[in-house]
Formats: C-alpha cells, structure tokens, sequence
C-alpha cells in the first residue's frame, strides 16, 4: 500500500515540477535580457562563433541570390523610419536632396564627399534581391546604385581600418533628452561586397523617402537592419565602442547581434 | 489489487541499456529544445504569420497560417488564420492574452516565449546560443552513437520492427509494455523519425533562413521552396518535436517513470520478467 502511494505522489510532484517547466517561460529567464549580466555574455559568444564560421565557410565575394523580374510582386515594404523629421533632413528632402553629400571620413587617406548627381553618373549596378528583416519577413525588390568599394578605394582606407560605420540622418527613436539617430556598422569585407551598393533606386524608380532616399546601403548578405537607410557619412574606425551605446548600430545597441547574416 | 504479490513477483535482469554518450545528450538536448522552443516562439511573434515561397505576400496572398487580433462587437478578440480559415483563439491565448484590464496582444502568450515580453533581441541571442549547442550535441550522439552500435541496434528499424508494428500498436493501446535489451518497433520508429529527419530538417530550414548561408548554399532555397517556406517548414517541425515530446513523457509515465528515468540517469534498466540474461547484467 504505502508503495502505492509513494509512486502516486512522485507521479504528482513529476507533473506539478514538470508544468512548473513549461509555465518557466512567464519571466523566470527574463534575466537574460540583462546586457550585462554574465548568462547574456557568455550567450552573446555564440553571435562571435557565428560571424567566424560564416566568414570561414563562406567567401568573401560571394553573391546573395539574384531573382528574375517576375519575382518582383510587390512593391518594397517599408520598415522602421518612413519619414525622418529631423530639420537638416527635412531641409534637404524640400530640395529635392540637390544639397545631398555622402561623405567618406575616419581612417583614410583623404576624406572625400560626393553628391547624389556625382553618384549616379559612376558605375551602376542593379540587383534584384531578396530582403529579410530580423522579425522574419522578406520581400523582393530591384535594387539600382553603384557599388561602395571603388568609393572607398578613392578615399584610401588605412590599413588600421577594421569598421565602416554608417551614420544616417533619420531620428529612429526620439528621448527626451533628444533625438537617436540611427547608425550601423559592418567589417570591410561586407563594405567591399561587390553586392554591396549606394543605392539610389528601387523598382526602376527613383528611391522613394520611405526606402531610404536618397541613398541607402544594401549589404545583401545580411539581415534588414544593416542596409542603413538615409546614409551620409561613412566613417572608417578600428573601434565600435565609441559610437552610440558602443554596439556597432542602433538595433545592436538594443541587443541585436553585430553581424546580422542569419 | 497485486501489491500483495509485488515482492514475490519475478524480476527480469537489470541490464545496462544506455551508455554515457546516449544518456549525457539526451539531457543536454532536453535543455536546448526548452530553450529553443521558448526563444522561437519569441522570435516568431515578431511577425507571426508564415507563408509559401521566397518572399512574404504584403500585396498578395501566400501566408498559410496568422496570429493576430480583430476588433468584434464583443471588444478585440485574438485571431488565428490556419489556409484562410478563421478562429477564434482568444481562449488558447493566441493573438490575445493577459487579463481584460491589461490585454496583451501577441501571437503566443508571454507564458511560453522567454522573455516573457516582447524582445526579439534576447530571443535570438539565446535561440543562437542553444542551436549551436543542440547541434553540436546532434554531431557528438552520430558519431558516438554510430561507433558504439547505438543506431544500427536501437535506432534503425529493421524488417522484423515492421513486421512488429501491429502487434505494437496493439500492445501500446492495452498499455502493454514489454521492457527489452533494445526498444520497441514504434520506438524505433518514433526515434528514427527524430534523429533522421526532424533533427536534420529543423537545423537545415533554419540555416536556409540565414542570409549569409543563402549565398554559398543557395540550394537550401530551392530544396525548401524559398526562405518563406523553410520558416514555415521549420515552424511545422517545431510542433511536431512538441508532439514528440509531449507522447515521450506520457510514454515514461506509462511505462514506469522510475524505471525509465533510472535508465535515462544511471543508464541501468530493469528488463520484463522472462528478458534473457546475458554478460554484464545484474539480477
């Protein structure tokens, strides 16, 4: 009898301590959300193995998938800012970007600006691919613009330079202690990819404010939030942690990983 | 009742069935599809909805199944789209949760996403952190489990497991378990599926889902059918690993928890009565 009831009552605390695991996701691992607590730290190495392991299997200039025209189904859904407000911005947006410059500073021979007029009578290249945003959609669209690298082989990188750091004009969050300014950042291999264009179309049409004109930034081996929208200054560094909460980008700030390629 | 005669009762031998290598990945794979599942019902709800093809349908159609809220004459309720048909889900949790003062609306409810509130961030480092950890796992159990006669014993069903299938089914419907050296045809069966093909397609449509792995291994996507699709298979799998799951424990708990834990821990089985002895067993 007392046999009976000793495995009756394990059954119970089984089932009780085995819901208590599923019910275990209510905020008993909230804790994980903490950026510097050491469980997060230690998680976060995975980020650093990925990146490794990609860019050991996978070469340096090899394409992200190209689609046929008729993959093209919709238009290019826009995502995050749509509408920047800060003024300088918005000054130049009522000039039809005429006072536009990209600018290539931070560790190179010389810095160098180019307008949008300059940009689109350099090399062209159109790409018609598929764009992933980190909460899991895609959507498909062609891409018009000319590659970064030779840009940056006209300003002349310093060999020091490990990090180009994208600063854009558009306020993504604003505090009230002022506006955040979206920015992110990618290693020289992504930069210099040969799909790696200052784009400054979009579906045969001129890059429309909610895509990110005039110029936004495709590194399409990577995940949407490291194509920067509303791009103006380039900045070559050896040293993210400088920059924002020292990250490498806005959303990286807000813990998601640097790389971004998965 | 049979207590009476419990003690007197035969005892099959107690037989050593599953080697470190078997029980030490089992319980790290336990830890890694807890966190796992968690972390991607997290991720998921950062736009919980799945589609069919390369790209997510905005000005078209191709979303196989959606988690949202609708506005009612009953106030907001949750709403779940399975192929076009619509539910009511708001009792499930699925598109609304939290209390009526305080409704939450997210695809799964915050009791099964870590964290429990919205933040894809943590989700990912830690979906990321367990995958590695789950694959990693998956390689050392093939290799070892291929060397030490694991798989070709336990795990690949054999013509005699076919053949067994019926009788086991009928034998699992009595809540009849025979306990021997090697596992049952359906366990076989259920395993084989899980090591064979769960587990290889759940990490591969997860890698199709990786930008980067898109361009040195572009056939993922056309294995899957798009990247959309690889999400949606790999959402599929997720549930039925659950199901898997959820039919293990209830299949522990049939076949004796004790016994079976024991086995899982100290890798020592105690076989059905009548279960030859062999070397190497205890009494």
């Amino acid at each position: 009898m007392s046999r009976l009831i000793t495995r009756r009552n394990f059954l119970r605390t089984s089932a009780v301590s085995g819901s208590g695991l599923i019910l275990a996701g209510c905020d008993q691992f909230d804790f994980l959300a903490d950026k510097s607590g050491p469980a997060r730290q230690i998680m976060e190495r995975a980020n650093v193995l990925t990146y490794s392991v990609q860019r050991a299997v996978i070469g340096e200039q090899t394409l992200a998938r190209e689609y046929a025209a008729s993959e093209i189904r919709q238009g290019m859904r826009p995502n995050g800012s749509v509408d920047p407000t800060t003024p300088e911005y918005l000054a130049l947006k009522e000039a039809n970007f005429a006072g536009y410059k990209l600018t290539i500073k931070g560790l190179v021979d010389r810095e160098v600006s180019f307008s949008l007029a300059e940009l689109r009578n350099m090399p062209e290249r159109t790409q018609i691919t598929r764009h992933d945003c980190v909460e899991g959609w895609s959507c498909i669209a062609k891409w018009t613009g000319t590659p970064l690298g030779p840009l940056l082989d006209m300003a002349g990188v310093k060999s020091t330079a490990r990090y180009c750091v994208y600063h854009c004009f558009d306020n993504i969050q604003r505090t009230l202690s002022g506006d955040i300014l979206y920015y992110t950042s990618s290693d020289l291999i992504d930069a210099y990819h040969p799909q790696s264009i200052l784009s400054y179309g979009l579906n045969d049409e001129v890059l429309p404010v909610s895509n990110g004109a005039p110029i936004r930034l495709r590194i399409e081996r990577a995940l949407g939030y490291k194509q920067p929208k509303y791009l103006h200054t380039i900045e070559l560094v050896d040293d993210l942690t400088p920059f924002g909460k020292g990250r490498g980008g806005y959303w990286e700030d807000t813990g998601y990983d640097w790389y971004g390629g998965i | 009742m049979s207590q009476a005669n419990a003690a007197t009762k035969p005892k099959g031998p107690l037989i050593y069935r599953q080697s470190i290598w078997t029980r030490v990945t089992h319980w790290v794979w336990a830890i890694c599809l807890f966190f796992l599942l968690l972390t991607g019902l997290q991720i998921f709800n950062a736009h919980p909805a799945l589609y069919i093809g390369q790209q997510s349908g905005f000005e078209f159609e191709n979303s196989v199944f959606k988690i949202g809220a609708v506005n009612t004459d009953a106030g907001p309720r949750g709403q779940t789209t399975v192929l076009g048909q619509n539910f009511d889900s708001t009792a499930l949790g699925l598109g609304m949760s939290g209390n009526a003062e305080r409704p939450v609306y997210t695809g799964f409810p915050g009791g099964v996403t870590i964290p429990s509130y919205r933040d894809l961030g943590t989700g990912r480092v830690v979906h990321f952190f367990f995958g590695w950890i789950f694959v990693a796992t998956i390689f050392v159990w093939f290799v070892a489990s291929f060397i030490n006669g694991h798989i070709r014993r336990d795990i690949v069903p054999r013509p005699s497991d076919i053949a067994g299938v019926p009788k086991d089914v009928v034998d699992h419907a009595t809540l009849r378990f025979k306990h021997g050296r090697t596992y049952g045809p359906l366990q076989k069966l259920a395993y084989f599926g899980v090591f064979f093909v769960l587990f290889p397609l759940i990490v591969a449509t997860g890698l199709t889902m990786s930008p980067g792995m898109n361009s040195i291994a572009p056939w993922l996507l056309d294995l899957f059918g798009g990247r959309q699709t690889a999400r949606t298979i790999h959402f599929i799998v997720m549930l039925l690993l659950v199901a898997f799951f959820v039919i293990h424990i209830l299949m522990v708990f049939a076949a004796g928890p004790i016994n079976e834990l024991r086995s899982m821990i100290t890798g020592w089985y105690r076989a059905s009565p009548g279960t030859p002895s062999s070397e190497g067993d205890k009494p």
